[in-house]
C-alpha cells in the first residue's frame, strides 16, 4: 500500500498536524448534515460515542444538529472494552462509562461515533456490545478520520477525513473537551505499533 | 493490582479507586436488559468454601456469571472437604481442572495466603474471608457503598470521612479489612468495642479506638455495626447479651444522635436486637440491603481486574487510549 | 576398637594440642602406634553434647522419626546423649515403655538415649504416673515431664515435685497456662492481631514459671523449666536463682534466633510451641543464657511428617527440627556475637544438661580418663541448610535456605566414631 503523506504542518514534537481546529469543526458540521440527510431527519436517531474521544465527538455532532436543524438527538456512550478481541493480550483495562439514553436503542437508528477508524476491530466490538443493549433498526458509523488498513469487512458511513497512513505511523487525535485543543496529527514511530 | 487479593493491604489507593470506579460501571449493568458481560468468557472461577456462607458464595457466583465465567462451586458440605481432604489436595484438584481464579472462604486465618504462595496452584486467589483475619471484598463493597453515599458531598472521595466500626473487632475479619482499606482511601476510622473485644496491638493499626459508643457516633459519617456471635458470651468477653446491647447496640435512641447524612451499615447477617434493633436496620439511614447489591458489582470489578486481561490491571495504568491504539 | 589421635585440636577453643581416644577414654598424652590420625587443625573439641529435650517419636509415630533416625540426627549435630520426651504413643508413663526406648537407643548405637518419664498417666494431668518404677527401671529415669502439655494443676505439680525428691528426680515443666492459651497459634502481640491468629501471651508462660518456682522453693525440690521463650520468664528465673532456689532453665536454638515476624508468611514451618517471640524476647533469652540465668540449650527437636506442615497454619502441628543445626545456631547467636566462648558453650550444651539429667558418663571435661564423648567442630565454615538432606526422617527445619556457620566434623561416643568427616560413620 502506498501511503501518500497528507499535507501537513510540522510541529515541535516531530508530529505533523494534518487537521486543525477549523478543519475538525468543518468535518463535524459536514458529518452532521450527512447523517440527517441519509436518515431523512433526526427521528429515531441515537448517537453513541465510543470512549474516550468518540464521546465528545458525538456530543458535538448532536450540538450541530440542534443548532442547524433544531432537533435534539439523544447522545450516549458505549464502552467496548470487555468486547475487544485483544482483551486477553494486555493487562486488564480500565472500564469507560456506558451511558445509554433513557429511550434505549430498540428500533432506533444508532450512529456509532469514533475518532479514528483503523483495523475495524473496535467497531466489531461495539456491534457486539450493542446487541446486549438492544436491537436497533440500523447501525451506522461516523468517524473523524479513516486511516485505512482495515482487517475486518467494516466501513464507515460518514468520514471526516480520509487519511492514508503507513503502518509505521500513529494518528493522534486531540479534542478540546479532553485535551484542551482540537487537532489531528501524524507521528512517525520506528517500530510497528501493536494493535 | 497484585495477582491475588488476599488482604485489603494489598491494594494501593490507586488500585482501590480503580475497583470502586469499575464497580460503578458494573453496577449500571443492573439497569440493562441483558445483565451479562463477555469479559471472562472461557475463564473458570472456583468458589472454594470451607465454611458455610451462602450469601458470600452467591454474591461471587452472580458476579462471575455476569462476567460470563464458568463457575464451579466447591463447598464443605457433601464433598471431600468434610471428609478430611486437605487444602493442598483440594487445591491440586482445582489446578488440574484449570481454574483461573479460586475464591476461597476458610476458617483458618492465612489459608488463602497459603494457597497463593505454596506453589499448589497457579490461579489467582481471592480471599472471601479467612478465619479472624480478613475479608477484603467485603471491605471493598463497604467502601463502595460509603463512596456512593458520602462521596458526592465530599468531592468524590472518602478523604476525612469519619467511619465508626462497632462491635467484636477481635474476631472480625470485616473490621480488619475495613480498617486497612478505609485508611488507604483517606477516611478516619474509629473502632468501638468493649476492651475485651479489641485485639492486642490495635493501637498500631493507625485507627482511633473507643469504649464509648455514645461519644463517637454523633461525629460519624457512617456507622458500621459488626455482628456479635452469641457464642462469644461463653468466652466471657461480656457478661450478658443485654448488657452488650445496652452499651454497644445501635437502637432508635442512639440513631437520633446521628447527623442527617450519616448512614448505617452492617455486613450481615444481622443479629437483630443484639447489635442493632429492627427499627434501625429498617430505617431510611440503613444501606444494609444496598450493601448486598453492591457486593455483586464490587466482586465483578475484582474478578474483571484480576482476570480480564493477560495480567491484573496495573497500578501504573497505561493511558486508556494511546495514539495508535485505535483499531 | 580403633584408637584415634586428634592432632592439633583446640579443646574448648584453647591452644592446639593432641588428644588420644583409646579404649573409650580420653588421654592427653601423645602418639602411640597403630592409631588413626585425624588432623584437627582449626577444629574445636567440645565434650559430647547432651540434649535434655528431644522428641524421638518412637513408639507410635515412626512415620515422623524413629530412635534410629533421631539418634543419627543427634550424632550429626554433635550430640552423644539425648533425653527422649515422654509424649509418644503409648506415652512413656511406665517402666515398660521407658525401658523399650532406652533399649532402642542402645541398639542404634549412635547416641545414648535417656528416656524422660511422663509426670502424669497418659499426660492427662490427672494422676501421677509411677515415677518411682521408671526411676528404678533399667532406663534409670531422672527427668520427668508432660512436655507438650503443662502440669497445670497446682496441687498435682506440688505432689510431683515432692515425690521425685526420693530418687533425686527433676520435674521439667512445659510452662503453658492452658486457659490463657486456648486455640493459641502464635505469639500474642501486634502481629497476631493483624494476622488474625489466636495469641499465645507471654503471661501464660510466665505465670506458670512463677508459680512453679514458688512451689519448688516451698517443697525444697528441683524444678527445670523447659523452653523459656520470653523476657519475663528470664526475669522470673533470675529472681528465683537469686533467692537460691533449685531452679534450672533451658532455651531452644530457635528461640535464640527466630522471631514471630516469620508467622507473617503463614508458613507453618515456623509454628512451634511455645511460639517464636519478639526480637526483644530473643535478646533477653540470649542475655539470660549468657549470664547463666538460663542454664542450658535444649533443642526441643520435634519431627513432623510433611503433611502435618504442608497445610494451613491452624491445621499444622507445632514443632521444628533442631538436633542437626543446634550447635551452628548457638555459634551464630552466642559465640559469633561474643556472648559466649566455647567453654561457655560446653557448659550449656554438655556439662549442665548432664548434671540436670544426673548423667555420670556425659558432660565430662576432656581430661585424662574421661569417657571419650566429644565432638569436633569447624567454626570457620558455613553452610546453607537444605531440608532434603536431614538425617531426621522429617524435613521440618525452619532454617531451610538459611546460611548457618560451623559444621560438625566428627562425633565420638565412648571412643567410637559416630560421625566422621561430617557423615555418619
Amino acid at each position: 500500500m502506498c501511503a501518500q503523506p497528507a499535507p501537513a504542518t510540522p510541529t515541535t514534537d516531530g508530529s505533523r498536524t494534518v487537521l486543525d481546529a477549523r478543519d475538525i469543526s468543518r468535518a463535524l458540521t459536514r458529518i452532521s448534515h450527512e447523517i440527517l440527510e441519509r436518515n431523512r431527519g433526526a427521528a429515531d436517531l441515537v448517537l453513541l460515542g465510543i470512549p474516550s474521544r468518540g464521546v465528545p465527538l458525538a456530543q458535538r455532532i448532536a450540538e450541530r444538529m440542534a443548532s442547524v436543524e433544531g432537533v435534539h438527538v439523544p447522545v450516549g456512550s458505549l464502552d467496548v472494552t470487555m468486547y475487544r478481541d485483544d482483551l486477553r493480550l494486555k493487562p486488564a483495562r480500565t472500564l469507560m462509562p456506558t451511558d445509554i439514553p433513557s429511550g434505549g436503542i430498540d428500533g432506533k437508528t444508532v450512529v456509532l461515533v469514533d475518532d479514528v477508524l483503523y483495523s475495524g476491530r473496535t467497531i466489531r466490538a461495539a456491534l457486539d456490545a450493542l446487541t446486549e443493549v438492544g436491537r436497533p433498526k440500523a447501525v451506522q458509523l461516523a468517524v473523524l478520520v479513516d486511516r485505512g488498513h482495515r482487517e475486518l469487512p467494516i466501513r464507515a458511513d460518514f468520514v471526516g477525513k480520509n487519511l492514508p497512513t503507513s503502518l509505521a505511523e500513529r494518528v493522534r487525535v486531540s479534542l478540546e473537551a479532553l485535551d484542551g485543543v482540537d487537532s489531528v496529527a501524524i507521528l512517525e514511530t520506528i517500530k510497528e505499533t501493536g494493535r | 493490582m497484585k495477582r491475588h487479593l488476599l488482604s485489603a493491604a494489598d491494594l494501593t489507593r490507586e488500585d482501590a479507586e480503580l475497583v470502586l470506579q469499575t464497580a460503578d460501571e458494573m453496577r449500571s449493568l443492573a439497569d440493562r436488559p441483558i445483565k451479562k458481560l463477555p469479559a471472562l468468557r472461557g475463564r473458570t472461577v472456583v468458589n472454594l468454601f470451607f465454611e458455610d456462607s451462602t450469601r458470600t458464595r452467591i454474591s461471587f457466583e452472580a458476579a462471575a456469571k455476569r462476567l460470563s465465567a464458568d463457575v464451579i462451586n466447591f463447598s464443605a458440605k457433601g464433598s471431600s472437604l468434610s471428609k478430611g481432604e486437605s487444602l493442598k489436595d483440594t487445591a491440586l484438584t482445582l489446578e488440574a481442572m484449570g481454574a483461573d481464579a479460586v475464591v476461597i472462604r476458610h476458617g483458618a486465618s492465612g489459608a488463602p495466603h497459603r494457597l497463593a504462595h505454596s506453589g499448589w496452584v497457579r490461579s489467582s486467589v481471592v480471599n472471601a474471608g479467612d478465619g479472624t483475619h480478613e475479608h477484603p471484598t467485603q471491605a471493598l463493597l463497604d467502601a463502595f457503598t460509603m463512596w456512593r453515599h458520602l462521596g458526592p458531598r465530599n468531592g468524590g472521595t472518602l478523604d476525612g470521612q469519619r467511619i465508626a466500626i462497632v462491635g467484636d473487632v477481635l474476631h472480625s475479619r470485616v473490621a480488619r479489612s475495613n480498617a486497612l482499606l478505609l485508611q488507604t482511601l483517606g477516611a478516619e476510622v474509629t473502632l468501638v468495642s468493649p476492651p475485651t473485644l479489641f485485639p492486642v496491638g490495635v493501637e498500631t493499626w493507625g485507627v482511633e479506638t473507643s469504649y464509648d459508643l455514645d461519644a463517637v457516633i454523633p461525629k460519624a459519617d457512617a456507622v458500621m455495626m459488626l455482628r456479635v456471635q452469641r457464642e462469644r458470651m461463653n468466652g466471657g468477653f461480656f457478661p450478658t447479651a443485654r448488657e452488650y446491647s445496652r452499651r454497644y447496640g445501635l437502637d432508635g435512641r442512639r440513631m437520633a444522635t446521628l447527623q442527617d447524612h450519616t448512614i448505617v451499615m452492617h455486613p450481615g447477617p444481622m443479629v437483630r436486637g443484639m447489635e442493632i434493633t429492627a427499627d434501625v436496620a429498617d430505617s431510611q439511614r440503613s444501606v444494609i440491603v444496598e450493601q448486598v447489591t453492591n457486593g455483586v458489582a464490587v466482586r465483578m470489578a475484582v474478578l474483571y481486574l484480576l482476570l480480564g486481561g493477560s495480567e491484573p490491571a496495573g497500578s501504573l495504568a497505561e493511558p486508556v487510549e494511546t495514539p495508535g491504539d485505535h483499531s | 576398637m580403633t584408637t584415634y589421635l586428634l592432632k592439633n585440636v583446640s579443646v574448648l577453643g584453647g591452644e592446639p594440642q593432641d588428644l588420644v581416644l583409646k579404649d573409650g577414654v580420653v588421654s592427653t598424652g601423645s602418639t602411640t602406634e597403630g592409631v588413626e590420625v585425624i588432623d584437627a587443625t582449626g577444629l574445636i573439641a567440645l565434650p559430647g553434647l547432651v540434649d535434655l529435650h528431644t522428641h524421638l517419636r518412637e513408639p507410635g509415630r515412626e512415620d515422623a522419626e524413629t530412635v534410629e533416625t533421631g539418634t543419627h540426627a543427634a550424632a550429626l549435630g554433635g550430640f552423644t546423649a539425648v533425653h527422649a520426651m515422654a509424649n509418644t504413643e503409648p506415652v512413656a508413663d511406665t517402666a515398660g515403655v521407658v525401658e523399650q526406648v532406652w533399649r532402642l537407643g542402645r541398639e542404634a548405637g549412635y547416641c545414648d538415649v535417656f528416656p524422660v518419664g511422663a509426670v502424669t498417666v497418659g499426660l492427662a494431668g490427672e494422676r501421677i504416673a509411677e515415677l518411682g518404677a521408671m526411676a528404678d527401671s533399667a532406663a534409670r529415669v531422672r527427668v520427668f515431664s508432660d512436655d507438650g502439655r503443662c502440669v497445670s494443676d497446682p496441687l498435682l505439680m506440688r505432689r510431683a515435685l515432692e515425690y521425685v525428691k526420693a530418687f533425686d528426680g527433676v520435674i521439667a515443666q512445659h510452662a503453658q497456662e492452658p486457659r490463657l492459651t486456648e486455640g493459641a497459634q502464635m505469639n500474642e502481640g501486634e502481629l497476631s492481631g493483624r494476622l488474625g491468629l489466636a495469641g499465645w501471651p507471654a503471661v501464660a508462660e510466665e505465670a506458670i514459671i512463677a508459680r512453679d518456682c514458688l512451689l519448688a522453693a516451698h517443697v525444697g525440690s528441683r524444678l527445670h523449666v523447659c523452653h523459656v521463650s520470653t523476657a519475663g520468664s528470664v526475669e522470673i528465673v533470675r529472681q528465683a536463682k537469686a533467692r537460691g532456689w533449685n531452679v534450672t532453665a533451658e532455651v531452644t536454638p530457635h528461640h535464640l534466633l527466630l522471631t514471630d515476624e516469620l508467622a507473617a508468611t503463614y508458613d507453618p514451618i515456623y509454628k512451634v510451641n511455645p511460639p517464636l517471640r519478639s526480637a526483644a524476647d530473643v535478646e533477653a533469652v540470649r542475655a539470660g543464657l549468657a549470664d547463666g540465668t538460663i542454664d542450658i540449650v535444649a533443642t526441643d527437636h520435634a519431627p513432623h511428617p510433611h503433611e502435618d506442615k504442608d497445610c494451613e497454619w491452624a491445621a499444622a502441628a507445632f514443632g521444628m527440627l533442631g538436633l542437626e543445626t543446634a550447635l551452628s545456631v548457638v555459634q551464630q547467636t552466642m559465640v559469633d556475637t561474643g556472648l559466649l566462648d566455647w567453654a561457655g558453650v560446653a557448659e550449656r550444651m554438655s556439662y549442665a544438661p548432664a548434671r540436670i539429667g544426673r548423667l555420670s558418663d556425659h558432660g565430662r571435661a576432656l581430661e585424662d580418663g574421661a569417657p571419650a564423648n566429644l565432638v569436633l567442630f569447624d567454626p570457620s565454615v558455613s553452610r546453607v541448610i537444605d531440608s532434603s538432606e536431614t538425617a531426621s526422617l522429617s524435613r521440618n527445619t525452619p532454617y531451610a535456605g538459611r546460611e548457618l556457620p560451623g559444621r560438625v566434623v566428627a562425633t565420638f561416643l565412648r571412643g567410637k566414631a559416630t560421625v566422621l568427616d561430617g557423615k555418619l560413620a
